[in-house]
């Protein structure tokens, strides 16, 4: 039999255990629903723990309600597989750059830091955020709406250590690996890839800041690629590997995993099989109201003020429209400060007192630069992908 | 306030005010003086001690399954049919290649297919 991972005992065990105490109701439906809320947990405090090994943390809903950035400690956590780096040291830390390049080297750390900065905003979204929502339920990661977040993000031009090794003619693309290794021989090693022309466009970087500080561990330190209005999947923790292919990536990350159906909502009929699929890459836009809570009882006669958050996905939003007659009539939400096409953006609006008391469906709906509005219907595939639909919030008046 | 604080407090003031997506890092004097700097530091993860709930196959499950990963990732499931059970096991084994012996597979199955997903 496999050998279990030893189980530690005594003092060692007892201080590194993570804070448990308080519960998270995630309200998933038919659930499993409550998850443990770690005090603190290495880098992090305050957040769900879907799975301690390897980490699966998930940012708490209200953590959105307080601005437009997330914590860095706040910054949900979703690694593939149980072997992770726990302890860097940059100055040793190299990237190697190899493939179909003119001069392959390993680039370290410190020379990378002396290329050209910048800095962009963009959110980050695992491919399964939400997937806890859909039904019928799919297997994998149980996530609510926590398992994205929004920051700054400073770093260096993928495209300018490129041009440092020289992409040679034929190019097709980019493959990316990080220090992340599988614990079972054979198991195949978490590599993402970007066709040559998104490797080169000015919007992707390898970040080594977040939100001003270096990146936390957990979240990818010491380099991670940032590819925004990408899923998350594409950005790829403590980078050491950059791979220039002449052909497309075969690797199982790219040509079995993270594939959604081929149309533009991700969406199937439960049961449907030998669909075409394609893997997984532009994020649609989402909207999630962060105030009134969900389940609020609120004074009769008031006027209703409703606060969220929202992003166009691969492209700035457009605007946000609120209903609080579920859908019968829509009113434009106010945009908050623009941080650039791919943040989270606030918006708020404020309706009239509504007439009668009773339950109230809450819904919010983002539309993005390109046009793309988010569904009221949900989307479903067996996956759990690419949730977008408008999120219903109940309340009581 | 020290003379570095305000100039930590006037470079937010400016970067708050800036809404380019794109606003170019503030320049560097020193290399001391960047937070990004060359350095070495570590966490400590928290084990997981937890072991399966008790049931028929539990040995199976502590034995293979809690090698890669913890028990919660199978306790937080929905409930899931055998067959959806059986694709996850197969997925396992073949992508993931968790090296479980054909005889044992039968024993992981009874054990997740009997799970009762609590609140």
């Amino acid at each position: 039999m496999f050998p279990r991972r030893t189980i530690l005992t005594g003092a060692a065990a007892v201080a590194a255990a993570p804070t448990f105490g308080q519960t998270a109701n995630l309200r998933l439906p038919g659930g499993p629903s409550l998850r443990p809320l770690a005090a603190r947990f290495a880098d992090k405090r305050g957040m769900i723990v879907q799975r301690v090994r390897p980490p699966l943390l998930e940012t708490p809903f209200e953590v959105f309600a307080d601005g437009v950035f997330t914590p860095n400690d706040r910054f949900f956590v979703r690694w593939h597989w149980a072997d992770i780096p726990t302890s860097i040291d940059t100055r040793s830390w190299s990237v190697k750059l190899r493939g179909a390049v003119e001069r392959p080297q390993a680039l370290s750390y410190a020379a990378l830091l002396r290329l050209p900065r910048t800095e962009i905003a963009a959110v980050n979204q695992c491919s399964g955020n939400s997937r806890g929502l859909f039904q019928p339920r799919v297997a994998g990661g149980e996530w609510a709406h926590g398992a994205m977040g929004n920051a700054r993000w400073t770093g260096v031009r993928l495209r300018d250590v490129l041009a440092l090794v020289g992409v040679r003619a034929g190019a097709v693309t980019v493959r990316f690996g990080g220090a992340d290794q599988p614990i079972v021989p054979d198991g195949p090693k978490f590599l993402k890839s970007l066709s040559i022309d998104h490797a080169l466009s000015e919007d992707v970087l390898i970040a080594f800041g977040m939100n001003g500080a270096p990146l936390p561990i957990l979240n990818g330190a010491p380099l991670r690629l940032i590819v925004p209005g990408w899923f998350s999947t594409y950005w790829v923790k403590a980078l050491n590997d950059i791979e220039v292919l002449t052909g497309p990536d075969d690797n199982f990350w790219m040509a079995k995993a993270y594939k959604i159906p081929a149309n533009p909502l991700a969406d199937v009929a439960p049961g449907m099989k030998d669909y075409p699929t394609v893997p997984i890459g532009r994020m649609p836009p989402r909207s999630f109201i962060t105030a009134p809570r969900y389940g609020a009882k609120l004074a009769a006669g008031a006027p209703l003020s409703i606060e969220g958050v929202a992003f166009g996905g691969d492209c700035g939003l457009r605007s946000v429209e609120v209903s609080a007659d579920g859908g019968a009539s829509w009113a434009p939400a106010t945009l908050g400060q623009d941080y650039g096409p791919y943040s989270f953006r606030r918006f708020s609006a404020a309706l009239a007192a509504p007439a009668a008391r009773g339950a109230r469906t809450l819904l919010a709906r983002a539309t993005n630069v390109q046009g793309v509005a988010q569904p009221m219907k949900p989307n479903w595939n067996p996956s759990g992908y690419q949730r977008s639909c408008v999120e219903p919030v109940r309340v009581e008046i | 306030m020290t003379r570095v604080a305000l100039l930590l407090a006037a470079a937010v003031l400016t970067a708050a005010a800036l809404p380019s997506a794109r606003r170019p890092a503030p320049a560097r004097t020193a290399l001391a003086a960047d937070p990004f700097a060359p350095r070495a530091r570590a966490i400590t993860l928290p084990d997981d001690t937890t072991l399966y709930p008790d049931g028929p196959g539990v040995d199976a499950m502590n034995g293979y399954c809690a090698a890669c990963h913890s028990p919660a990732m199978v306790l937080t499931q929905p409930k899931l049919t055998r067959d959806e059970w059986a694709a996850e096991v197969a997925k396992m084994r073949s992508v993931y290649k968790a090296p479980i012996a054909d005889e044992d597979v039968p024993a992981i199955l009874d054990y997740l297919a009997a799970l009762k997903p609590g609140a």
